[in-house]
């Protein structure tokens, strides 16, 4: 019987010796089922190393748990011999319940029936020192099978950038199996910078060859090192194969930050086209510039923070030392993350009140006065700024974004911010919503009358104080909403407000009076006008530097790239009113002020 | 009747003019060295008469042109950075560093003093620069501004998106313009020691004498055919421009005439305060000097002065007293006096005028029986 046995598993051995390394079609667990099986170590050794770049986190597991002496091999009643694994506590009679290491299925007997065994009764399943450094060679690399591939891609780009040799074997199996996109750009990625490390010249020819077709990012720093190397050892071969890689990775780059400038550019423009719509609105309509507009963003960026506040754990604030408590409902899960969808109406309607409020008590006064309405609305905005520093507190509070517009995408190695996404679309659909209420409501025929021909309006019975406190608690709400947005992009503050003002304040001067279509051009331009300098100051910067008297001036501006972006718009928008100096879009009249 | 009672007007003027010139250059420092006054306050009021200039520029501007112009903080601080450049170069090697050049250049790594940084050694060559660098900046911009008839609440914007990128340049520690701190630390000026008690005190007489001649010249210039031309701007551009005059170059010499005047105060200002940094130049600090115009009376040229130095004299006392709510008193009382007292401060007596005489006319009656009575 035992010499049977012994037969049946020297032929098993013998035949996953020779299938040792024609296993694609297995499951790495199904390998470790073997491995477990095998008779002796030295083959049970090989196997293991097969699993390298192929084990999952579950095999990782497995193997721990083999470590520490937790896998058996139970043996049935027909002499099969199944690896298993005793899981749970033991119950009264010492048995635990087991799974098979094959599949990770429940043991069951021939009914169907679980089976629950006690250790003694099992073949324990032993390791020694080699066996112990296979697997840890199995688990240092654990991470190139996990399940999640930003998880594989991080490991494998860890491997890359360590150029250790010795890791080529994993990468190249892990590449066979591979079915990720982005984790055979890693691989293909890692290999090619592994290989750059060879002493041959040939593979490291092979390795740019192959750097030059990933052409990622990160290998820039190697590329780079590898042509200086090259260029001292004067080998022309090399040289212009690096320079190749490099080349192509420089292009890449390029369209990485040309297509990522875009992208930031329309959110930029976007945000600003929120603020500053509302601002074109009562402008347009009432010839006042606002300087409380600031503070309206500021009024909706805090109702979203008191809104995740009574969401979550409450609010306790003291406004002029009277203490008031905001009790929260502590909700938890997507209860909580939907506080941003219950706080963009509320933040619209808050900042609507507040501008009706102020358009009641100030404004009305002053429609024959417009500079004087500016100086005005000046002195609110100081008012009410102090008023939210009392409230909130002078620092910046914290409002954490939903989980639905915290993550991003990354698409050719271009990032996509979720919360800027959400932006952009929401823009859209606030421009739409706008429109559609200028065109198809009867506010918005008035609104429209009013702009037009304040004083005919009035004379065809339409009731302008009526329209213009409903235009600035309009305008106000948008302010608010935009509020709403920037608390999810930016710090949320007492002078939020005054860190856009001047760049709305601008869209509105280019895209002309009460111009829905003017502003939107202005808006998006003058964002992408700022991204774009931004992001290509230095070289703007060497064009510059050849301008007389304050060409070194300007190369030293252009150090600071934001800075400049903003003078050059002001620079650029003064310009632009020489040539039209009422803006893009001109409401034509008869009428001389 | 007419023509005496505004000669004798004119007169009386001439008289008060003179003597609060005489209070402020002869009467307070006299009395400062006899110790009467302190040089506390010798000092603020000194930094007033600052502003009073600051403040005479916004008036020439907005009182007398109609032009709302928000980048006078920037001129102000302008003329008090190239001031404050021959102040840091006064310091000598006696900085912390004990190194021959500023301080915050040293911080910054240089070793050398920048190009730009040399000639202002000489402070003549600062003293020009006051005038030539602010005058050029509102040359170019109000060029362009004035040329493509930008106007009202769109110049507003404009001159206050200037402010806001000077400042944003005055920010960068690379300008090396000292960054955030701004220049302070300031040891002499002209050879003089500013330890020296008798050092303000001629700064203060320089302020005060520079803000009186400002003041007649404005003055002066109120009377003749261009300060018609300028307020006819003001009133009627269009009416101006169909007239046949040139509105822009007008409204492009008040600009400049403006620009140098803040720039003067600001240079005046920074050796009196001891500091000049970018907080100065905001868009902010604008409109406050806008405040003390309104509050004081537009298009009075006393009431820029009245204005500036009543509103600050409420913020020192205010910022002590009550500082959490001085940016609300200075909001509200920006809103009451659009609202309710358009030609401030100095406009008081005239609309207090009415009420006056209808507290005297039921009491004229009264005295008279009385006095028939005394009579009798």
């Amino acid at each position: 019987m035992k010499f049977l046995l012994r037969l049946f598993c020297a032929l098993a051995c013998s035949l996953t010796l020779s299938h040792a390394f024609a296993a694609e079609d297995e499951t790495p667990r199904q390998t470790l089922a073997r491995a477990i099986l095998a008779e002796n170590a030295a083959t049970k050794r090989t196997i293991l190393g097969s699993l390298v770049g192929r084990a999952d986190e579950e095999v990782g597991e497995l193997l721990v748990a083999w470590r520490q002496d937790a896998l058996f091999i139970y043996t049935t009643p027909d002499n099969t011999r199944i690896p298993v694994r005793l899981i749970g506590p033991a119950d009264a009679a010492g048995t635990h319940a087991a799974v098979r290491v094959i599949d990770g299925e429940p043991l069951t007997d021939a009914a169907g029936a679980p089976l629950r065994l006690d250790k003694g009764d099992l073949e324990s399943v032993d390791h020694n020192a080699n066996l112990r450094r296979a697997m840890k060679a199995v688990l240092d690399l654990i991470d190139l099978g996990a399940a999640l591939p930003a998880k594989r891609i991080q490991a494998i780009k860890t491997i890359g950038q360590s150029q250790d040799a010795e890791k080529l074997p994993a990468i190249q199996a892990r590449l066979e199996i591979e079915t990720d996109k982005n984790a055979i750009v890693a691989l293909r990625e890692a290999r090619a910078l592994i290989m750059l490390k060879s002493a041959k010249d040939e593979d490291r020819l092979e390795a740019l060859r192959e750097l030059k077709e990933v052409h990622t990012l990160s290998s820039t720093d190697f590329i780079k090192g590898a042509l200086s190397d090259a260029q001292r050892r004067n080998h022309t071969q090399l040289t212009n194969a690096a320079r190749a890689a490099l080349n192509a990775v420089d292009l890449h780059r390029a369209k990485v930050d040309f297509f990522g400038t875009l992208f930031r550019s329309l959110s930029l423009g976007s945000i600003l086209l929120i603020v500053a719509l509302g601002l074109a609105i009562t402008f347009g309509l009432m010839g006042v510039i606002n300087m409380a507009h600031g503070e309206m963003i500021a009024i909706g960026a805090y109702t979203t923070y008191v809104v995740q506040n009574i969401f979550g754990s409450g609010l306790a604030l003291s406004p002029f030392g009277i203490s008031l408590s905001l009790p929260g409902i502590n909700s938890s899960g997507w209860v909580y993350q939907s506080y941003f969808i219950v706080a963009l109406p509320l933040s619209f309607l808050c900042a609507a009140f507040v501008g009706i409020l102020l358009e009641r008590s100030v404004i009305q006064f002053l429609y024959r006065r417009p500079l004087e309405s500016l100086l005005a609305t000046w002195g609110v905005s100081l008012i009410l700024q102090q008023i939210l520093r009392l409230t909130f507190g002078a620092n910046n509070v914290q409002v954490s974004s939903p989980i639905y517009l915290s993550g991003n995408w990354t698409v050719n190695d271009i990032l996509f911010g979720w919360n800027r996404v959400f932006v952009i679309c929401f823009a859209g659909l606030i421009v739409f919503g706008v429109y559609l209420v200028l065109t198809r409501t009867s506010l918005g025929l008035l609104i429209r009358a009013v702009m037009q021909n304040r004083g005919m309006a009035a004379c065809m019975g339409v009731r302008t104080t009526r329209v213009n406190m409903l235009t600035f608690g309009l305008g106000s709400g948008l302010a608010g909403l935009a509020g709403a947005f920037l608390s999810q992009i930016g710090n949320v503050g007492p002078s939020l407000g005054q860190s856009y003002i001047v760049d709305s304040f601008m869209v509105v001067v280019v895209g002309g009076v009460g111009n829905l279509v003017g502003t939107v051009i202005s808006g998006l331009g003058i964002g992408s006008l700022d991204q774009f300098i931004q992001q290509y100051s230095p070289a703007l910067a060497s064009a510059f530097a050849t301008v007389p008297f304050v060409g070194g001036f300007l190369q030293n501006l252009a150090q600071d790239s934001a800075v400049f972006g903003k003078i050059l718009v002001l620079c650029g928008i003064i310009l632009f009113l020489q040539w039209r100096p009422a803006g893009l879009f001109v409401t034509r009249t008869r009428s001389l002020d | 009747m007419n023509d005496s009672s505004s000669s004798s007007r004119a007169r009386l003027e001439i008289i008060a003019i003179a003597v609060i010139a005489t209070l402020l250059i002869v009467v307070i420092p006299v009395l400062n060295a006899q110790g009467v006054i302190s040089n506390f306050h010798l000092n603020l009021w000194g930094k007033y008469l600052c502003y009073a200039l600051l403040a005479i520029s916004v008036d020439l501007l907005w009182g007398h042109t109609g032009l709302l112009s928000l980048g006078q903080a920037l001129f102000f601080a302008l003329g008090g950075y190239m001031h404050g450049m021959y102040l840091m170069r006064m310091i000598g090697d006696l900085g912390q560093h004990k190194q021959p050049i500023p301080d915050f250049l040293v911080f910054l790594g240089w070793t050398k003093l920048p190009a730009f940084w040399e000639p202002f050694d000489s402070f003549g060559f600062a003293l020009a620069m006051v005038f030539v660098l602010p005058g050029i900046v509102a040359l170019i911009f109000g060029f362009l501004a004035f040329r493509s008839r930008i106007k009202g609440v769109y110049f507003s914007i404009l001159t206050q998106a200037l402010t806001y990128a000077g400042a944003l340049i005055f920010f960068r520690n690379n300008t090396l313009m000292g960054g955030n701190n701004g220049f302070t630390d300031f040891k002499f000026i002209l050879g003089f020691d500013f330890r020296d008690p008798a050092t303000p005190r001629w700064l203060f007489i320089a302020t005060a004498v520079t803000l009186l001649l400002v003041f007649l010249g404005c003055r002066w210039l109120h009377t003749t055919k261009f300060g018609l031309v300028q307020r006819a701007v003001r009133d009627g551009e269009n009416r101006v421009l169909f007239s046949g005059y040139a509105s822009a170059h007008y409204k492009l010499f008040v600009f400049v005439l403006a620009a140098i005047i803040a720039a003067v105060g600001g240079a005046l200002y920074v050796p009196q305060v001891g500091i000049i940094n970018p907080s100065e130049m905001t868009p902010d600090k604008s409109l406050e000097a806008v405040v003390w115009v309104a509050v004081g009376g537009r298009a009075t040229l006393i009431g820029p002065i009245i204005g500036a130095i009543s509103v600050n004299a409420l913020k020192s006392w205010a910022t002590r007293a009550i500082p959490d709510l001085w940016l609300v008193l200075l909001g509200g009382l920006f809103i009451l006096v659009v609202l309710f007292l358009p030609g401030g401060l100095v406009s008081l007596p005239k609309r207090l005028a009415p009420l006056w005489q209808k507290f005297r006319r039921p009491s004229a009656p009264a005295a008279e029986s009385a006095g028939k009575a005394a009579k009798q």
